[in-house]
């Protein structure tokens, strides 16, 4: 870890305005910026503290939708009944991530805004090569271990997977990041690497994410996380899926439904042909383990991975049958 | 200073030997007052900071370190080419190449993560800094990163163990089986990490570093400098785990007394939690191939074991694979051989029952698959080929419980629900399966020294160089003085795990607690001999008139047997000797052993004696009843219920023996699903190297544990009757869970750990 200055913000365009120099970056919670600094993946002059900024760890929840403030505790989310109740998904996907102790911690902008677990590119030392880090140094997960890289949304340049679980739950119900300059949906917000692994958000330079904005919807309110690994607890997913699911007055035809990916992609991965292949159609097991098989489209594996694409329909299958009382 | 202050319950638990004493150093341990070795505070301090190979082989062309030397702060930096004078020290076993100079960062790399250099500096963050502007210039050679390039390996022929005609009986079998075992690399992974301060007055080495074992590592320390064993101090009072990783001193032990001496103040290094997978070995990988062939009912007829572990390129390491395999069965026809072969690593290291473990993995795996085979259930087939005797070694079994551990954990478990056919119990869409394994650990002995001493107010300090790393030293040894002295467990303080007291072996191979509590329970014998035969001939004592020729101690009071008798306290009969203390010291060694023996016994394992030393064969057992809950559709593995049942002899402290056995089945539990080392091929590196990706299990992953025992005491295992603990819990988990898989599933998975992606 390389020394820096440690600063706090004392109001949010003060903040702002100092990330917009290199080397100054912004301090929400803390959790995975001291984590990338020991592995000297991040090596920031300056932190900015913004923790102690008011206001920004406000969560409301209305008819309307639920608003979280920036700061707002990954714990206090993944507890608030407002939020247990109208959106089971984006609870869950909280109280599923890391640990007690770091979800009392990390702020749910912070948690977005998480880099990949991508072990080559936590280990600047081992494997200098890192598109990601280094643009244009190369890639040294193609070709070494790569359980738990990603098989959507891959590029020549980068197959890290996207790690996190809220902004899967939040992608599945078109969640919207309000920053100090702008709105940005979800969906538009991270970047798949392409050939610019490096550039992740579309956050600019200074901008700040102040809020997460998610509409209520009947999907929303039925809905759920599934998160598949081979630890019980504390470890990232071989692959999750955000579920939510709208019967019409019949009880059995899908009006509404849908599906986010994690732990299989880039970026949050929204299985949109699943859910055109689903609504409309009589809810039965048969139907949406043939459907489900849409959501890995496309997938490439690179070598320890490949099971991922076997995985990933599983666990839509099993998301989907539990929403509907059929599993 | 007292270390543990014993405390007093006021209920059962307090007392003798046998009863369930809760650890007397708990309370400082969760309340975090004990102090670990990279906590002592030391003036003057400095601080060191290992520098790593980035290749796997090759060589330290030339270091450019002007960089690292022109930071504030930094005051040394170690390279290989500077060369001190130290001395290479002997191996465990006291063979010592004599004059042969000692290099702890040598030029020559064997594996990536070596230890290359050192940065010395006034702060960590100095020295770190500079350790990472040091630039290391290397001729690159080939590496074998994984086992799997490093070809079929070299037999060691001392370790093949054959009787009867296996491969004709074989040939000539009803049924046979035949399987290939797989394990990964696995690491310790103790919650305390590595490291040491190392200080130096004069030519006197104190050093403050987790140690199973003082006296080794003291030995060690003083060979590499080449003074006299007296002037090394380890000190060691607690331990946060060590598992057979902190048995031994390793180089970086050796980098920080040198720079310390260099320097002339004392210096701090702590392995990162990274290093820990490099700095000293884990368990190496195995293979193992074993055939089984049994009559048309299930009667074993031959057993032909193939097995090898890798190893190093520059030193050898037996995983023996084929530790377990000739004892658990009886059976005519034996052949086992064990391989090595070399790869491009750290040299690996004992592991929580080194060799059964893998072993047992083999052929509780392959006793399943042959009772699938022939039709019978895993029980009985278990039964119907118990082995009467060891075969291996022909003598009798001191005690084996095992058949009675089978019984009471299957009758325990309720193992006769289980339907036999696989796939066949469910539960939704989750799969559920029972699976047995058997496990044992060698009886291992060695002597230890202890003493006792009585101090004025009757009070009793205990104190050996033996250690306590959780496993319960701390508590059975008061308990085995207070039980023998005749006095209430919290007049008792001890204090362990200091190189300057009383000798005592590694506490490794499962042989501490055998060999400790005899060496104090003679002398607390001795040391209430003592006592009474004071009290009886002190002028105006209270008993010469009573006619008593020998008196009682019970709960601190000094007596005769009748019930009028006059009584004083330890504490009232110091007063009257007008002793300040009084001590007694005993060891456990042969009559007449002379002090250069002894000496070898506490510092060298040449001492130990095997389990067939003498006219019979000695070893812990016990049987694991597991059941798992499998994702038909996700393949994870989720183990919802145990029942282990054990034969460890006599237990000293019955919920301190569980807390250890549940410790080794937890442990069994992360081997079975989780832990792997995954290695860069490319590069050897250990891609996995932290606990975010080095999965061990969490308290989600463990299920209620019940642990049975089924031991009677065992007299020729030890003074008090009692068998090791340590190690036998694990031993036979990974099998039981692997079988349990193969029932919920039909699937037989043979390389472990059996993660998701195995079973889908």
């Amino acid at each position: 870890m390389k020394n820096f200055e440690f600063s706090r913000a004392t109001s949010l365009s003060d903040a702002s305005l100092r990330t917009q120099e290199a080397g100054v970056l912004l301090m929400a919670g803390g959790t995975s910026l001291v984590d990338l600094a020991k592995c000297g993946v991040t090596e920031p002059d300056m932190v900015v503290d913004i923790t102690r900024l008011g206001g920004l760890d406000q969560i409301e929840v209305s008819e309307r939708g639920a608003t979280l403030g920036a700061l707002s505790r990954m714990a206090a989310v993944a507890d608030h009944a407002g939020i247990k109740a109208e959106f089971p998904a984006i609870a869950q996907s909280l109280s599923l991530a890391a640990s007690q102790q770091l979800r009392n911690m990390a702020t749910i902008a912070g948690n977005l805004m998480q880099r990949t677990r991508c072990a080559y590119f936590r280990d600047p030392g081992a494997f200098p090569a890192c598109n990601k880090r280094q643009p244009g140094s190369g890639c040294s997960a193609l070709g070494g271990v790569t359980r738990n890289h990603a098989v959507l949304g891959t590029s020549r340049e980068c197959i890290a997977s996207y790690p996190g679980d809220l902004a899967v739950a939040l992608l599945a119900f078109d969640a919207t990041i309000e920053t100090t300059d702008r709105r940005i949906p979800i969906g538009e917000f991270f970047l798949e690497p392409g050939e610019t692994p490096h550039l992740e958000t579309l956050l600019r330079p200074g901008e700040i994410i102040t809020a997460i904005v998610v509409p209520a919807s009947a999907a929303a309110h039925r809905s759920t996380y599934l998160k598949v690994r081979d630890r019980q607890s504390y470890e990232f997913a071989a692959a999750s899926a955000a579920v939510g699911l709208q019967l019409e007055d019949d009880g059995r035809t899908i009006r509404d439904l849908r599906v986010a990916l994690g732990g299989v992609a880039t970026v949050p991965w929204r299985a949109s042909r699943v859910e055109q292949a689903l609504i409309g159609q009589v809810l039965d097991e048969g139907t949406v383990r043939q459907a489900s098989l849409l959501a890995v489209e496309g997938a490439v594996a690179h070598g320890d991975n490949h099971y991922k694409i076997d995985l990933v329909p599983r666990v839509v299958t099993r998301a989907i049958l539990t929403l509907g009382g059929l599993a | 200073m007292t270390l543990i202050e014993p405390r007093k319950h006021g209920d059962a638990s307090d007392g003798s030997l046998g009863s369930r004493l809760s650890r007397l150093d708990g309370r400082r341990k969760i309340t975090g007052s004990a102090t670990y070795a990279l906590e002592q505070p030391v003036e003057n301090l400095v601080h060191a900071v290992l520098v790593q190979s980035t290749i796997a082989s090759g060589r330290v062309v030339s270091v450019d370190k002007a960089a690292a030397e022109a930071l504030p702060g930094v005051l040394m930096v170690l390279t290989p080419d500077k060369v001190f004078n130290m001395m290479v020290a002997s191996d465990w076993f006291g063979n010592r190449v004599e004059n042969v100079p000692y290099l702890p960062l040598p030029a020559e790399v064997n594996y990536y993560g070596q230890a290359v250099a050192a940065v010395i500096a006034e702060t960590f963050e100095q020295a770190r800094d500079a350790a990472r502007l040091v630039k290391v210039h290397y001729e690159e050679t080939p590496a074998v990163t994984v086992i799997d390039q490093g070809g079929s390996g070299t037999v060691t022929a001392p370790m093949t163990v054959e009787w009867g005609d296996a491969q004709a009986a074989f040939d000539t079998a009803d049924i046979t089986i035949e399987a290939e075992y797989r394990t990964p690399r696995e690491y310790h992974v103790p919650i305390e990490p590595h490291g040491l301060i190392a200080s130096w007055q004069d030519d006197q080495l104190t050093i403050w570093e987790p140690s199973q074992w003082t006296h080794g590592m003291a030995r060690t320390y003083a060979e590499w400098f080449e003074i006299p064993f007296e002037n090394v101090r380890i000190i060691s009072p607690f331990i946060g785990g060590g598992f057979g990783s902190k048995g031994g001193a390793y180089f970086y032990g050796a980098v920080a007394a040198l720079a310390a001496r260099e320097l002339a103040r004392p210096v701090k290094l702590a392995v990162t939690r990274s290093q820990g997978f490099t700095a000293y070995g884990g368990r190496a990988s195995t293979r193992q191939t074993l055939k089984l062939g049994a009559s048309a009912d299930g009667v074993l007829q031959a057993v032909i074991h193939r097995g090898a572990n890798e190893t190093s390129t520059y030193a050898d390491f037996h995983e023996g694979t084929g530790a377990a395999t000739p004892i658990m069965y009886a059976v005519n026809n034996f052949s086992s051989q064990q391989g090595l072969i070399k790869v491009n690593t750290v040299t690996p290291g004992a592991l929580r029952a080194p060799g059964k473990n893998p072993s047992a993995y083999g052929i509780e795996c392959a006793i399943d698959e042959l009772s699938y085979a022939v039709g019978i259930d895993p029980l009985e087939i278990r039964l119907r080929n118990y082995a009467d005797h060891d075969y291996q070694s022909g003598k009798p079994w001191s005690t084996r419980k095992l058949r009675e551990a089978l019984l009471a954990g299957a009758e325990r478990f309720g193992w006769s629900n289980r339907s036999a056919a696989p796939r066949s119990m469910r539960d939704g869409r989750t799969l559920i399966g029972w699976g047995i394994g058997c496990g044992t650990f060698p009886n291992l002995t060695n002597s230890s020294d202890a003493m006792i001493r009585i101090l004025s107010d009757g009070s009793v300090e205990v104190e050996s160089a033996g250690i306590d790393m959780g496993q319960g030293t701390y508590t059975i040894v008061a308990q085995t003085a207070a039980d023998a002295l005749g006095v209430s467990v919290d007049r008792v303080d001890v204090k362990l795990g200091d190189s300057v007291s009383a000798g005592a072996p590694v506490a490794g191979g499962s042989m501490l607690a055998g060999s400790i509590t005899g060496a104090v329970h003679k002398a607390a014998q001795a040391a209430r001999e003592e006592l009474i035969g004071l009290a009886l001939n002190a002028p105006n004592s209270p008993f010469s008139t009573s006619g008593a020729n020998t008196l009682v101690i019970e709960n601190g009071r000094i007596k005769t047997s009748r019930e009028d008798s006059p009584s004083m306290s330890i504490g009232e009969l110091m007063a009257m000797l007008g002793r300040e203390k009084l001590e007694v010291k005993r060891d456990t060694l042969p009559e007449g052993t002379t002090r250069e023996e002894q000496q070898k016994a506490f510092t060298h394992m040449s001492k130990v004696r095997g389990p067939t030393a003498g006219e019979f064969s000695i070893h812990s057992w016990g049987a694991h009843f597991i059941e798992v809950r499998v994702d038909e559709d996700f393949g994870t593995v989720r183990v919802s219920r145990i029942v282990s049942a054990f034969d460890c002899g006599r237990l000293y402290n019955p919920k301190l023996a569980e807390s250890q056995l549940r410790g080794g089945i937890i442990m069994g539990i992360g081997q079975a699903l989780l832990e792997e080392g995954l290695v860069d091929a490319r590069n050897g590196r250990v891609v996995n190297n932290n606990l975010g990706d080095y999965l061990v299990p969490t308290n989600a992953d463990v299920p209620p544990i019940e642990i049975l025992s089924v031991g009677e005491p065992d007299f020729e295992a030890s003074v008090l009757g009692g068998k090791g603990v340590g190690e036998v819990g694990i031993v036979g988990v990974a099998p039981a869970i692997a079988n349990a898989v193969f029932h919920a599933t039909g699937k037989r998975v043979r390389d472990l750990p059996i993660t998701l992606e195995k079973l889908i």
